[in-house]
This record gives structure tokens, sequence and C-alpha cells, in this order.
């Protein structure tokens, strides 16, 4: 953008342009955008030409492309994959809403303000030190071996049970992170008004911060959701049958990687839609508060 | 003084590097990764009984006598041995391998054969079945219908979740681990009745793993189940034929026999499963 054009096209000058045609700023950045379009698509179909080219030329392709893309494996796990997978979802639906409860549990604990509630308050700092920074596999194999190991009766020794219960530990300290940032963005302000119309102050969080605090995180925490939706195979590592360990049993079977491939495609087949819904709802919200 | 140390150190080197090469029998010569060196991979860790105290360059352990046996016979000894350690994916993904051959009880398959290979076998397993003594009180006996209510588990790399399917056909579904540790514990907290494991690796596990193991009986070996333990060599690699007359000639001369007897308890008092 030079000088002389800004000049030519002043502030304002948008009602009066249109009348005499496109003004000479206009048809520049038309010009610009249709050569910008054009090196996007050469760039893009050079790239590719060069991978589906330049890949298969590689020494080791033909082994890769026998382990990793075997159409024979593919079609015959496949199908068993996605068996598998309804167990990921199944894990998830129970996991997400729990998460979502303690989660917001943890960051009211972690907000309250009388001096006899700091335990809680200690509490929730320490809990969210602690589930934070140790990894989620971790947690899994702690609880889901440690916990029935104290000796519990069948079923409540499941893996099922224990490896959710360490999924919903870890992610509720992350999502009560994202609460807290939503409830410290509702301004002080707001709640001495409150306050000041003599509503109490579980009032004050229950009818004036939360409802806008957890309308503005929301986007934050369907991140967390879609990490979720893949963390849910790391409880395969304490026994059940999901579709990462599906895979894993035919990878040994066949020798061959090809069903992690397709495991993969599984997986990105519900997170890329979820994402881009999430995106979506990122930019409605920021249209809505500019 | 120090002079003649170094001297004496690097004519020393010199004499090996020249005894190993001499040694090297045809076969073997420059098909290996290192020339005049072999490269062993096995498990990390590598278990009881088939290598002892996870140190293979000892020798001590099935695995490892067989190991270090197949390659005195290819004219690899001391220094000329090298041990790596590789998970199960590694010996099987595509691209140069950092070993010559990979030993950890791999199971021969046809399906497996296809992108690996694999040498003649150096053990038949049987297949066997771990219980704790709990699960014998409550009826648990080395037959297959009694087996097929059993909560089973098994280790995912392992030809056992696919012969459980075959041979049991349990009712409830079958929990998998990474390793025969995560299962053991599985089984100590009470999530599993019974896991499967090759027969020597089910009589360490009973016996020192669990305080109330119990091996409850094992499958007839020969038949369909895959139960040969084979060494692992990347896909053509030439070495293989070595190998095989190396294990060829130790069954004929009961070397095998003979290291078997050393590392492998007698299990002639399992059950047969029926």
């Amino acid at each position: 953008m030079g000088a002389p054009d800004r000049q030519a096209a002043p502030a304002g000058a948008g009602a009066a342009g249109r009348e005499f045609g496109p003004s000479r700023r206009e048809l520049r950045e038309r010009r610009e955008r249709r050569r910008s379009l054009l090196i996007a698509a050469v760039s893009t179909a050079l790239t590719i030409a060069a991978i589906v080219i330049l890949v298969p030329m590689t020494p080791g392709w033909e082994r890769v492309q026998k382990a990793f893309f075997n159409e024979g494996v593919f079609l015959k796990t496949f199908p068993k994959l996605l068996d598998a997978f309804w167990l990921d979802v199944a894990m998830f639906l129970w996991c997400a809403p729990l998460i979502a409860l303690w989660g917001l549990v943890l960051a009211l604990m972690r907000d309250a303000r009388s001096p006899a509630l700091y335990p809680l308050k200690l509490f929730a700092i320490l809990y969210s030190d602690l589930f934070r920074g140790v990894p989620v596999i971790l947690v899994i194999y702690l609880i889901g071996f440690g916990i029935p190991g104290l000796g519990l009766p069948r079923p409540w020794n499941s893996p099922y049970i224990w490896g959710t219960v360490a999924l919903v530990l870890s992610y509720s300290a992350y999502v009560a992170e994202v609460y807290r940032a939503g409830i410290e963005s509702i301004h002080e302000s707001q709640r001495a008004a409150a306050v000041s119309l003599g509503l109490s102050h579980g009032d004050v969080m229950r009818f004036v911060v939360l409802p806008q605090a957890i309308r503005r995180v929301i986007p934050a925490a369907m991140n967390n959701l879609i990490s979720l939706q893949k963390d849910v195979a790391l409880v395969s590592f304490i026994g059940p049958v999901e579709i990462f360990r599906q895979a894993g049993v035919y990878k040994s079977l066949y020798a061959n990687f090809t069903p992690y491939v397709g495991a993969a495609l599984i997986f990105l087949v519900v997170t890329v839609p979820a994402t881009r819904a999430v995106d979506r709802m990122i930019a409605r919200q920021q249209r809505r508060q500019s | 003084m120090k002079h003649l140390v170094k001297a004496g150190i690097v004519a020393l080197g010199l004499g090996a590097v020249a005894h190993s090469a001499w040694a090297q029998g045809d076969c073997a010569a420059g098909k290996t990764l290192t020339d005049g060196v072999l490269t062993i991979a096995t498990g990390n860790p590598a278990y009881f009984p088939w290598v002892i105290d996870d140190a293979p360059e000892t020798g001590k352990g099935f695995e490892a006598a067989v190991a270090l046996e197949i390659a005195r016979r290819m004219g690899f000894e001391g220094d000329a041995v090298k041990w790596v350690r590789t998970s199960f994916d590694e010996a099987i993904q595509p691209g140069a391998k950092n070993f010559d051959f990979n030993i950890q009880q791999y199971s021969i398959t046809p399906e497996r054969d296809e992108f690996i290979d694999f040498s003649a076998p150096y053990y038949t397993a049987a297949q066997s079945v771990v219980v704790r003594k709990p699960a014998v009180d409550a009826g648990a006996t080395a037959t297959v219908d009694s087996l097929k209510s059993l909560k089973w588990g098994a280790v995912e790399s392992t030809t056992s979740p696919g012969l459980i399917q075959e041979l049991i056909s349990p009712d409830a579904d079958m929990l998998l681990y990474n390793d025969v540790a995560d299962s053991v514990e599985a089984l100590k907290a009470g999530q599993v009745d019974a896991i499967m494991l090759d027969l020597p690796s089910a009589l360490f596990t009973a016996a020192v793993l669990l305080d109330d193991g119990v091996v409850l009986g094992q499958f007839e070996t020969g038949g369909d189940s895959p139960d040969e333990l084979g060494l692992v060599f990347e896909e053509g690699n030439p070495l293989r034929d070595c190998a095989n007359e190396a294990i060829a000639a130790m069954k004929a001369d009961g070397t095998l026999k003979a290291i078997e007897a050393e590392w492998l308890q007698d299990a002639t008092g399992v059950p047969v499963i029926k």
C-alpha cells in the first residue's frame, strides 16, 4: 500500500466512488486478489505434484507402502476397527458431562472468597497443579491398576470405570482453568453492582457471573473436548479393547501398520468436523463481541 | 611403559579383528550390519527365563544362550556380538533395521511371514493358562468349557488374543495389555481371571510374580496353533540361511535340547487342556 493510494481513496469517499464505478484502488485490489489466487493455486498444485511424484521415488517407498498402506490388510481390519471405535465414543460420552461438572465445581472452589473456605481454594490449587502436571497416561496407569488393586470386588474394579475416572480427574483440571478464566473475565464492578442490589454471593455467581462466564469459555472448553476424543484411546493401556488396541492386535497379527492408518482415518472423520464447528463458534462469538 | 601397554592393546585388538574375520564361516561374511560384528536385538526389558537379569550379553537365560550359540556357529564370539534393544514394532517397521536378527519370543505365523522373515524355529512354546488360587477354588479347571466362563486377559503383541478367541472364545470380552507385567497387574487386581502366556513365562509368572499363582493347564503343541518361536530378520536378509544352518546343526547334535534343559523348567507336570 503506497501513500498515493491512500490519498486517492480517502476515508469516506466510498459512497461517492460507487457513482463513478470502481475506484483505482478497488481495481488494483481486485487485480491483486486475482494474482494471489493464481499464485496460491499454482504453488499448491506444484507441492502436491512434488509429493505425489517424489515420495514414490524414494528407495523405501515400496516397503512403506506395503507396511502402512496395504489394501488387503486395510479391508480385512477396517470393519472391526469401526466396531471398536464405538467403545471410544461411549467412553467419551460418559466422560464429557462429568468433566464439565467436576471442572465447574473445581473452578468455583478456586474462586472461593470467604476466608473460612480457604481450604477449598487450596485444594483446588493443589489439584490443578497435580493433575495438570502429570501426564494423562500416568494417571490412567496409577488409578487404573492402583485402585482396583486395593481389593475392590467385581464389577467395581472394572478398568472401564477407573480408566474413565482417571480421564475425568485429569481433564477437569484443565477445564477448571478454562472456567476460571471465564469467571475472572467478568468485571468486578458487575459483582459489586449485583451485591448492591441485594443479591447474596451465591446468587451473584449463579445469576450474574456464571451465565456470562460460561458463554465466553465454551469455545475454549470445546477444544478440550476435541483432545478428549483422542485421549480416550489411552484407556486401552489398562485393558479395554477400543480402536487403538484393536489396531494394535491386528498390527501384531499381520506384522503390518496399516490398521493404525485405518484407526487414524476413523478419528479424523470425527475430529475434523468437530474442530471446524468450534472454529465457527469462536468466529461467531468474536463477531458478537466486536 | 604406557606405550607398551597401548601397543599391546592395539595388537590384541588387531588380533581379535583378524580372529573374528577368520572364524566367520563363509556364510555370514559380509552379510552383517557391521562387518565382523553380529548385532542381535532383544526386548526391552528382556524377561526371565528367556534372558536372566535383563543381561543377554552374559548368555544366561534360554534365548540369550541360544542367540550366542547361533552367533558362535556363524563365527561371532565375544566382542564380535553386539546387543541392542527393540520393541516389537521396531522389528516390523519398514526401512533399515538396527539389528541382524531379533530374538524375543516371536511366534512364527504365515500372516507375519509376509512382511518379515523368520528363521527355523528354535523352540516350541505351549500356550498355557495362568490363574490365581481364588479362581481354582471357585471351580476353574483345565477344560475349554470351564475356561469359557472366565474373564480373560492377554498381551496385545502376542498371538494370545487370537488364540483365546479361537481355542476358547470366552463369554466376556477380553482385556488386552502392553506387556506381561501389565497383564499380571490386572490379574492381581482381579480385573481378569486368567491370562494366556507361553509355558516358560507362565511358570515364572505363577511362581515368582504372583503369591497365589497357578498354571492351570497348557494347550497341546503342534496342530494349528502357532507356537513355534523363530528369529526375526528383515525381509530378504541373506543372513537367515546362515542362522538356519546353525539352528539345524544345534538341533542335530543335541545342543538346543541341552540349552533348553539348562534354562527352561521341566513342564511335564502341567495338565493338558481338554
